[in-house]
């Protein structure tokens, strides 16, 4: 079955089995996070501590479960609209256990408070290092494949799997820049509002190009496929996608409003967000309109479901994005909960979202099945975790405003209305449903475990064969 | 653009934006040459990609391209009126300038009120039930940080409530305090001393504060503590306000790190560094006085007193 007459599944599989085991790991670092914040009473010792497994949550459910599940879609997009396997079986299966080893040494590291003082990028040199080297790995298995591909032009998810790949490798290389001195020890390049500026480049791409455009991939094959539909409109791809990995570079500096950046560069930030919004709006409109003549399927279907409940965070949160940019509204939002809110509504509404509804699609063909082994159960998890994204997010949008409305709460002697513990006190509550939205997202993801280990012991690992390319493509 | 040494960079930003925005434009143009009738049937592209994946030519929607074109619009609106180009900026406005002009706001609005108590004794300020509250208010804003919201501080934080003073309790010494901080430095001893001496010497102090201690060290440590210590906290460990060092023998018995021997020794050997910041510059005379005020009724009013 090794052979070149089939596509490669095995990395697919092997990364798709992963993506469900890491989303439950990283979801559950995050209700107990959640629930630490609380009750603060269970932070135990330095390694059970809120500082530690924050990191260690953010990276276990954007690299771990979000990687695992970009590399998983884009090695069975870029074989299946190319008609062609991976260009290197070897290769492959080295990012799977390179990607592994990495995820393994975060779990390990950070605990240990072994880190890097960059947000999203806490790792110490040493798996940086191993990143950069699985990431061109990556980079040249499937750009290699795209370059042998058998059909001439290339599938829009590619160029968004593409330009998340590129992007990425550039990201991680510049912002990580490190002076070692230690085996487990380094300090960043920069310096000051420079080191912060870089981190927030890095930053919010890591959102624009591994949070957006990889999954605007996985978008505009799955929704198109499961939707037995066209895509609505290749001008808005060919608009929305230039525009869109255009613009995201120039928006970091909105996550520094009114710090020491200078006014230019702020500026410069908050009108690029603003243009963000078209672009983002184009792979929304493009993926629900895409259902045009397909509305029906929606109300049997719960793999749309999930899908195009996807496509509504997204946009949904592309437009909540650009507003918190203007810096008046920034003012009001900035470190208070509805940024974790906004986070989240992308985190989970959009990303998570169309991952699973994307890995529903994949099981059962990996493991030569019609169907996942209980439709019913991918049902009840569309609804648990619809009902968990709500919560998260109502509860953070309610808490982030009262604490920004109390803390410039001003006295008529002109003191502060509110103490610091004030606004503690009074989002306690929305914290404790917080933890409670967290609590049923990740119990989907145990439906989802059960669901796909039932599908996998009914079925038999397969490896497609490819078929013969069409006169006309 | 001030933040450059060289005016190139100016030139170089203002040039980038103005081509992307351009760029940005130019892109929306381009792809805005489909055009479908009422009732006509939109094609498809031709290409089919795994099966069945195809594309329709479908044009823009219409209410998209129109949100588009006001972003850059507005992006054009508001590089003109704030800064963001070397061009500069019509308003000349600054996160700075609009800092000061907040605060010369606020400084004119307020300044009467806490003007007022300025010209009030000290004593009289923690008398003022007005004062009062608005103190309370400032402690709860820039002090409870350190010294709690109770001001009965924490380890190294000093408690505010009780009668000892490291550098004074009188309404001067307070008003002084707040507004140019104090550094607070006990040398350390370990090297010259020796770990037995350093015992000796922490035994004799266990002794003169009324603490358990042993006769035999506490002996051997006076002769030592006569003669190194007591340039500070005095021959008889009552301390020395001028150099903030602590009266050892205080009957509230309050420690800033705590009167276990360990504690005690872990001083004497290492010493110890410590620093309220100041409040003048940032707080102004008027607000250092009121929060001045409220510090003294700590200790001083009835319903606070120990």
């Amino acid at each position: 079955m090794e052979n070149q007459a089939t596509y490669n599944y095995k990395v697919v599989r092997q990364f798709a089995i992963m993506t469900v085991v890491w989303g439950i790991v990283g979801m559950l670092v995050g209700v107990v996070i959640a629930a630490q914040l609380a009750w603060p009473e269970l932070n135990f010792g330095p390694y059970f501590h809120f500082g530690r497994l924050r990191a260690l949550h953010t990276n276990g459910v954007i690299f771990a479960f979000g990687g695992s599940g970009l590399f998983a879609t884009s090695y069975y997009v870029v074989q299946r609209t190319c008609n062609v396997r991976l260009i290197s079986d070897k290769l492959a299966a080295f990012t799977f256990w390179g990607w592994q080893v990495v995820i393994l040494s975060v779990v390990i590291t950070y605990p240990l408070g072994i880190t890097f003082n960059k947000e999203y990028a806490e790792m110490e040199w040493p798996i940086k290092i191993l990143i950069a080297i699985v990431w061109v790995t990556y980079a040249v298995v499937f750009f290699g494949t795209i370059a042998k591909r058998k059909v001439k032009h290339i599938y829009v998810a590619n160029w968004f799997y593409g330009g998340f790949i590129l992007a990425v490798a550039l990201l991680h290389i510049v912002n990580s820049a490190f002076i070692p001195v230690s085996l487990w020890k380094s300090y960043s390049v920069y310096a000051g509002a420079v080191d912060a500026m870089v981190q927030w480049w890095y930053g919010h791409n890591a959102v624009g190009f591994f949070l957006t455009a990889g999954f605007l991939g996985m978008m505009y094959y799955f929704v198109p496929k499961q939707a037995g539909r066209p895509i609505y409109s290749y001008r808005l791809s060919v608009v929305h996608f230039w525009a869109l990995i255009f613009t995201y570079m120039w928006a970091g500096p909105h996550h520094l409003h009114y710090t020491a950046l200078p006014d230019w560069t702020q500026s410069l930030g908050m009108i690029f967000s603003l243009i963000l919004l078209a672009p983002s709006w184009g792979g929304m409109i493009n993926g629900i309109m895409t259902l045009s003549g397909a509305w029906h399927k929606l109300r049997t279907d719960p793999i749309l479901k999930f899908l195009i409940t996807a496509l509504s965070f997204y946009g949904m949160s592309t437009f909540e994005g650009p507003m918190m940019a203007i810096k008046t509204v920034n003012a009001l939002s900035h470190y208070t909960d509805w940024t974790i809110g906004h986070v989240h509504s992308g985190a989970l509404g959009w990303v998570a979202m169309i991952t699973i509804g994307s890995t529903y699609y994949l099981i059962p063909r990996l493991f030569n099945r019609e169907q996942m082994w209980s439709i019913k159960l991918i049902e009840a998890h569309f609804w648990i975790a619809t009902l968990g994204t709500v919560l998260y997010i109502a509860s953070m949008w309610i808490a982030g405003v009262t604490e920004g409305l109390m803390w410039r709460a001003v006295n008529p002697d002109g003191t502060l209305t509110y103490a610091f513990i004030d606004a503690v006190k009074a989002t306690h509550p929305y914290y404790i449903i917080r933890f409670l939205g967290g609590v049923l997202f990740l119990s989907g993801m145990v439906l989802m475990l059960y669901n796909t280990l039932r599908t996998a012991a009914s079925g038999s690992p397969v490896n497609a064969q490819i078929p013969a390319v069409p006169a006309h493509a | 653009m001030n933040d450059f040494y060289s005016s190139f960079w100016g030139v170089y930003i203002t040039v980038i934006v103005i081509v992307s925005l351009i760029g940005l434009a130019f892109l929306l143009k381009s792809q805005s040459v489909v055009k479908v009738k009422k009732g006509e049937k939109v094609e498809t592209l031709g290409h089919v990609w795994d099966g069945d994946l195809q594309e329709y030519n479908n044009p823009l929607p219409g209410w998209w391209v129109g949100l588009f074109v006001l972003t850059l619009v507005f992006a054009v609106g508001y590089l003109a009126l704030y800064p963001g180009i070397a061009i500069g900026n019509l308003r000349n406005w600054s996160s700075a300038g609009q800092y000061k002009q907040e605060t010369a706001q606020a400084d004119a609005k307020y300044g009467p009120l806490y003007d007022q108590f300025l010209k009030m004794p000290i004593e009289q300020v923690a008398q003022n039930p007005q004062a009062q509250e608005i103190g309370k208010r400032l402690f709860l804003t820039y002090c409870l940080q350190c010294h709690g919201a109770d001001a009965r501080g924490a380890k190294g934080f000093p408690n505010l409530v009780h009668h000892d003073w490291m550098y004074g309790g009188t309404p001067d010494r307070i008003v002084q305090t707040i507004s140019n901080g104090r550094h607070g430095q006990m040398p350390a001893f370990g090297a010259a001393f020796g770990e037995e001496k350093v015992r000796d010497v922490a035994n004799y102090v266990l002794k003169i504060s009324g603490n358990r201690f042993d006769d035999e060290r506490a002996g051997r440590g006076e002769a030592t503590f006569k003669q190194v210590c007591a340039a500070c906290h005095g021959p008889d460990g009552h301390g020395n306000i001028d150099v903030g060092a602590p009266n050892l023998t205080h009957p509230s018995g309050v420690w800033l790190y705590g009167k276990s021997e360990t504690t005690i020794i872990e001083t004497v050997t290492n010493g110890r560094n410590n620093q309220m910041p100041a409040w003048k510059d940032f707080l102004g005379d008027a607000k250092v006085h009121v929060l001045a005020g409220y510090v003294y009724g700590l200790s001083h009013n009835a319903q606070n007193a120990q």
